[in-house]
């Protein structure tokens, strides 16, 4: 099969490997190397999609990022990819790809009426169109936004490639790998600076590829080869491909997404399919280059017209005819070397030059080539409709404003050259305050703001000497700052045709009586009617322009578009454009897939999974487990069919009967230690903490300097100078941080040190009327009777050869036991409490169980010291100490919370005592009330009481302590329940606390 | 991301670390009398200021320690870091 549009002789693709691939379900073949688009291109294909708004034919713009045409949506491995650019995606054997934004399909697009309609899509046209009524926003407004908009399908599949994050630190980091990139990256690696160079594009050398350069003797693309060859080898330098910097963020961290197997089949074993680097340079150059600027004319959005830059390197790099009968449009002498190439190819184009008289190198060359060139020569329009047929060129008048000599011919591409864009999005990036330079009529980077530069085409330097001196210079001027070496390479002399200035001009006008659209953003169909309609309307800043009219975003965000906008408002507004100025560059340059960004944190990889020791024992016997934090803990054991309810319910009662045993390693664990840790415990608690004698524990809580409970827990004297303090599962790390704060920022006097021993120790809590007997039985040597071990008591015990720590306390409020021994003995410890225990009818249990239990005693957990609580409001009001001071001690005495009306913790019962009342409910004295219906306040944690068989609530209400008995109402408005309830005391169990002292 | 100097353990990303308000707070002393309104700013009321800030920040991935950080609000720059107990200029 051959291909019309490949030429024999040119191009760097792989001809003895050919790859076939689907392009909207038809076959095509094209070389390795070859991308999406100069495989379509040298088959003919030239139609790839729709435009966004009018959906008029697109074909391909570029060759590289800023493609605003080419979209493409991608099938690989059987995985569904969007926004694919046709001009920079490889293909490989199998590739399947088709086009987006077109219904029933690309030729045949019924979207395209809107091209028709066009007078209802002005610009602004989502602002005005969709806005009244209000009630159609939901059912007919955004159903249909959403159809219409965008180009892609995202899958709605789990993504199964793997991605990576990199951490990477150099001291320079070369973003692009042309002239001066390399030259730098050269200059700086020989003087001993680790180097990592970055290239977007599959091969290195940027525009040397392209160029018909000599630089030592050598050609461009040989100089080019040679010096990447040497940088590989050196141990000091990371050379990357198809690794694309997008982000440059504070203090010279830039973030690089390399793309490791998207041109592949599939992605390699071991290799994830992209990976992002962090990079922190300690300086950073960036020769980024730049991009062509569009001349803007009459259907200048037609398939076939295209940069000239572009068509260049299809003939260069792919070996592919853009066309066969090329139409050069230029304004520079850049179209001539794209018209020489046209011509050494055999093929013979006729260039329209907007100068004058024009003299150079390049000119002299195209002429004695016998390239036919048309001096102070404009395309009009283009002519066709789904590629290009022929163009309406005329004279323009020295003056740029009238056409004369209006004829049509034939062709069929236009390549269109309007001068180049510095790249400065990543300077611009970096905080780096742009300047327009009335030269090259773009702006370019002016004061480093961190440490960059930026070098080369993207600094404004356009001949390849000034180039490759400069970048040899910065390289080693900024090693040599880094190193402080003094190895300087010689510089290569550089021979390239010399070229003249460029023409100002850049956008056609209008012949009379017609109305071509002519446009400035190709990806969003913003034409010059659309800016001078938003200007008309009164829109000013550049930035306000730009939402309005859309110019310049979307996927390849303006790189084509925005500086021929910002010519046309300041051309309507009379300014110039620096006085326009630009909008903002913000992060990432090309788009980048989720993927990458979320890397390896996906799943239970987004986060740590912490287990306890006791950890498979609970698997082995049917735990089902709940998220605490970043733990794991059995929410129950299931026996059978059993549901969490009833399991629940048997644990609790099992407890309240028997005894039964709980997995408590997770609870926070700090050890203070020091001869003045009692007075920072004192200073700490609210409590009094200076008289706990040795071997005695204390429940305590703490406050945020605002008053506020930060968290609960009890605090063990172990020894003089060393207490065990816990904190609940949750707060455990923040609660260290607090200590830390204080002992090293406001208390520095004080002699103590703190440091987490959560992971250190595993805890059982055995619970129940059963448990002494239990206790006597897993220490026979130690006196745990209730004289010997009373309340809060604390012993060092032998627990069959291992040493254990016994802290009589109970979260339960049943006679309970804390059990803890070294977290590699926990499974020791556990087996042999369950296996002493049977005779005891122990039963283990899990958090739902554990929660009934603290319920219906009233004890207070995270739901109800949830960061808006005082000790009052938790009825530990009793805790605050009136004598001494403690953190946050001054807040308790502000107004709010000395109010007698405060909130206050309650019990609630349904008077049904059947019906289970959702956390959440609010409680209200009148269930009809008018709405805003006045809350009293919040359920905030429900069980079912295993004491008494019914539900039983706690609940925070305002002036609770007077409320115990009135009738009132629980509310759930999300659950459309209306509960007549009972306010009762929250110790709805054993209130005198008998149990606990048994 | 932040490049923070720790003078414990050398410079450091950012996520190493977590923010700690303004460093130039200081707790009023135990045991002393205080009016609300003092009270007040010491709990509730911080500048925002545009510029140079002293600020703390916890090493909370690295050496656990608490520093001083002199950095400026609107441009990131970090000019000094601190121990939690060195005296700033």
């Amino acid at each position: 099969m051959s291909q019309d549009f490949r030429l024999d002789n040119i191009g760097m693709v792989n001809r003895n490997k050919k790859i076939s691939f689907t392009f909207n379900g038809k076959k095509y073949f094209g070389y390795e190397g070859d991308t999406i688009a100069s495989a379509l291109i040298a088959n003919g294909v030239h139609l790839v999609g729709r435009s966004f708004k009018y959906h008029r034919p697109r074909g391909f713009f570029g060759v590289g990022v800023d493609e605003p045409y080419a979209i493409l949506q991608l099938e690989r491995n059987n995985e569904r990819d969007p926004n694919i650019r046709a001009t920079e995606q490889e293909i490989f054997e199998g590739l399947e790809v088709k086009s987006v934004n077109c219904w029933p399909s690309v030729s045949f697009d019924i979207g395209a009426i809107n091209n028709f309609l066009k007078m209802f899509f002005p610009a602004g046209f989502y602002y005005k169109t969709f806005m009244w009524p209000p009630s159609f926003w939901y059912k007919i407004y955004e159903p249909f936004i959403r159809m219409a908009a965008g180009f892609g399908e995202a899958s709605i599949k789990h993504d199964k490639e793997r991605y990576e994050h990199k951490y990477e630190y150099c001291d320079l980091l070369i973003t692009g790998s042309g002239p001066s990139g390399l030259a730098s990256a050269y200059a700086a690696a020989k003087n001993g600076a680790r180097v990592i160079l970055a290239e977007d594009k599959p091969r290195y050398g940027g525009s040397l590829l392209t160029s018909d350069v000599n630089i030592g003797n050598q050609t461009g693309v040989e100089w080019s080869e040679k010096i990447i060859t040497e940088l590989k080898s050196m141990s000091n330098v990371i050379v990357k491909n198809r690794s694309q910097v997008f982000g440059y963020y504070d203090h010279n961290m830039l973030v690089m997404s390399e793309r490791i197997g998207d041109h592949l089949p599939k992605t390699q074993k071991y290799l994830p399919k992209q990976r992002l680097w962090y990079i922190r340079a300690k300086e950073v150059l960036i020769s980024s280059g730049s991009i062509e600027r569009p001349l803007v004319f009459g259907n200048n959005d037609t398939p076939g017209v295209m940069l000239s830059s572009a068509a260049k390197e299809y003939m260069k790099v792919y070996g592919v005819l853009v066309g066969k009968k090329p139409l050069i449009f230029t304004n520079n002498d850049s179209g001539y070397e794209t018209a020489i190439e046209f011509k050494k190819n055999g093929v013979n184009p006729l260039i329209l030059d907007t100068r004058k008289e024009p003299s150079s190198d390049i000119i002299n060359e195209a002429k004695n080539l016998g390239i036919e060139i048309k001096f102070s020569y404009v395309v009009v329009a283009a002519k066709g409709y789904k590629k290009v047929k022929s163009a309406d060129i005329a004279k323009i008048s020295d003056n740029k404003k009238d056409l004369s000599n209006i004829e049509n011919i034939e062709c069929d591409c236009i390549c269109v050259s309007g001068f180049w864009t510095p790249s400065i999005h990543l300077a611009s990036q970096s905080g780096n305050k742009s300047e327009f330079n009335e030269k090259i009529d773009a702006f370019i980077p002016k004061k480093s703001k961190q440490k960059e530069n930026t070098i080369g085409s993207a600094n404004g330097k356009f001949t390849l000497e000034e180039t490759i001196n400069e970048a040899f210079d910065k390289g080693y001027e900024v090693s040599n700052k880094i190193t402080e070496n003094n190895n300087k390479v010689s510089i290569p002399t550089v021979v390239e045709k010399k070229s003249t200035d460029h023409d100002k001009f850049w956008c056609v006008p209008l012949p009379k009586g017609k109305s071509y659209k002519r446009f400035l953003d190709f990806q969003n169909d913003v034409a010059v009617t659309d800016i001078e309609l938003a200007l008309r309307e009164g829109f000013r800043s550049i930035e306000h322009v730009k939402r309005y009219t859309t110019l310049g975003m979307a996927t390849d965000q303006g790189k084509t578009s925005n500086l021929n906008g910002l010519q046309l408002v300041s051309d309507i507004e009379n300014k110039v454009v620096p006085q326009v100025g630009h909008t903002t560059f913000r992060p990432p340059y090309t788009p980048v897939s989720i993927g990458a960004i979320v890397g390896r944190e996906v799943g239970k990889h987004s986060k740590p999974t912490r287990k306890s020791p006791m950890h498979e024992w609970h698997e082995k016997n049917n735990a089902v487990f709940v998220d605490a934090g970043v733990w794991l803990r059995p929410r129950y054991y299931k026996q059978g069919n059993e549901t969490l309810f009833e399991a629940s319910k048997r644990e609790a009662k099992n407890v309240r009967k028997n005894v039964g045993v709980c997995d408590v390693t997770t609870l926070g664990k700090i050890d203070v230690k020091g001869p003045d840790a009692a007075e920072f415990l004192n200073r700490v608690y609210t409590n009094a903490w200076l008289k706990l004698p040795v071997g005695k524990a204390r429940y305590g809580v703490m406050l945020r300097e605002d008053g506020i409970v930060m968290d609960d827990g009890t605090t063990t004297r172990i020894s003089e100078n060393h207490y065990h303090m816990t904190t609940t599962t949750a707060q455990a790390a923040n609660v260290l941080s607090h200590l830390e704060y204080y002992l090293q920022l406001v208390w520095p006097e004080l002699n103590v040190n703190v440091v987490s021993t959560t992971e250190q120790w595993a805890g059982a809590a055995i619970a129940g009327p059963n448990s002494r007997a239990l206790l006597m039985k897993l220490f026979p040597n130690t006196d745990v009777s209730n004289e010997g071990l009373p309340f809060m008591g604390y012993k060092e015990a032998d627990l069959f050869g291992i040493p254990a720590k016994i802290y009589r306390i109970s979260f339960s409020g049943e006679l309970a036991y804390e059990v803890n021994v070294e977290s590699d003995f926990g499974n020791f410890m556990w087996e042999k409490i369950i296996e002493v225990g049977k005779e005891f009818q122990i039963q283990p249990y899990g958090t739902e169980a554990l929660s009934t239990l603290r319920i219906e005693m009233g004890h207070v957990a995270g739901s109800e010291l949830d960061g808006r609580t005082i000790p009052h409001d938790a009825s530990l009001e009793g805790l605050v100490s009136k004598k001494k001071d403690f953190i946050g001690k001054r807040s308790l005495s502000r107004s709010a919370f000395t109010k007698p009306d405060r909130e206050k913790i309650v019990g609630v019962v349904p008077l049904d005592k059947t019906t289970s009342i959702p956390e959440g409910s609010y409680i209200v004295k009148d269930p009809k009330a008018k709405l805003p219906n006045p809350k009293l306040g919040h359920v905030s944690a429900s069980c079912w009481s295993v004491e008494y068989d019914n539900p039983f609530s706690l609940a925070i209400i305002k002036d609770g302590k007077n409320m115990i008995g009135q009738k009132l109402f629980a509310m759930s408005p999300l659950k459309n329940k209306t509960i007549p309830v009972e306010i009762v005391s929250s110790h709805y169990v054993d209130p005198e606390g008998k149990r606990v002292r048994a | 991301m932040l490049y923070i100097f720790c003078p414990h353990c050398g410079s450091r990303s950012q996520n190493e670390f977590a923010y700690g308000g303004d460093a130039t707070v200081k707790r009023p002393e135990l045991n002393k009398e205080i009016s609300d309104q003092d009270w007040d700013n010491f709990v509730y009321l911080r500048k925002s200021p545009r510029g140079k800030h002293l600020e703390l920040w916890h090493h909370i991935s690295g050496c656990r320690q608490w520093i001083k950080v002199e950095r400026d609000t609107s441009t990131h720059e970090i000019f000094k870091t601190y121990k939690a107990d060195e005296l700033t200029e």
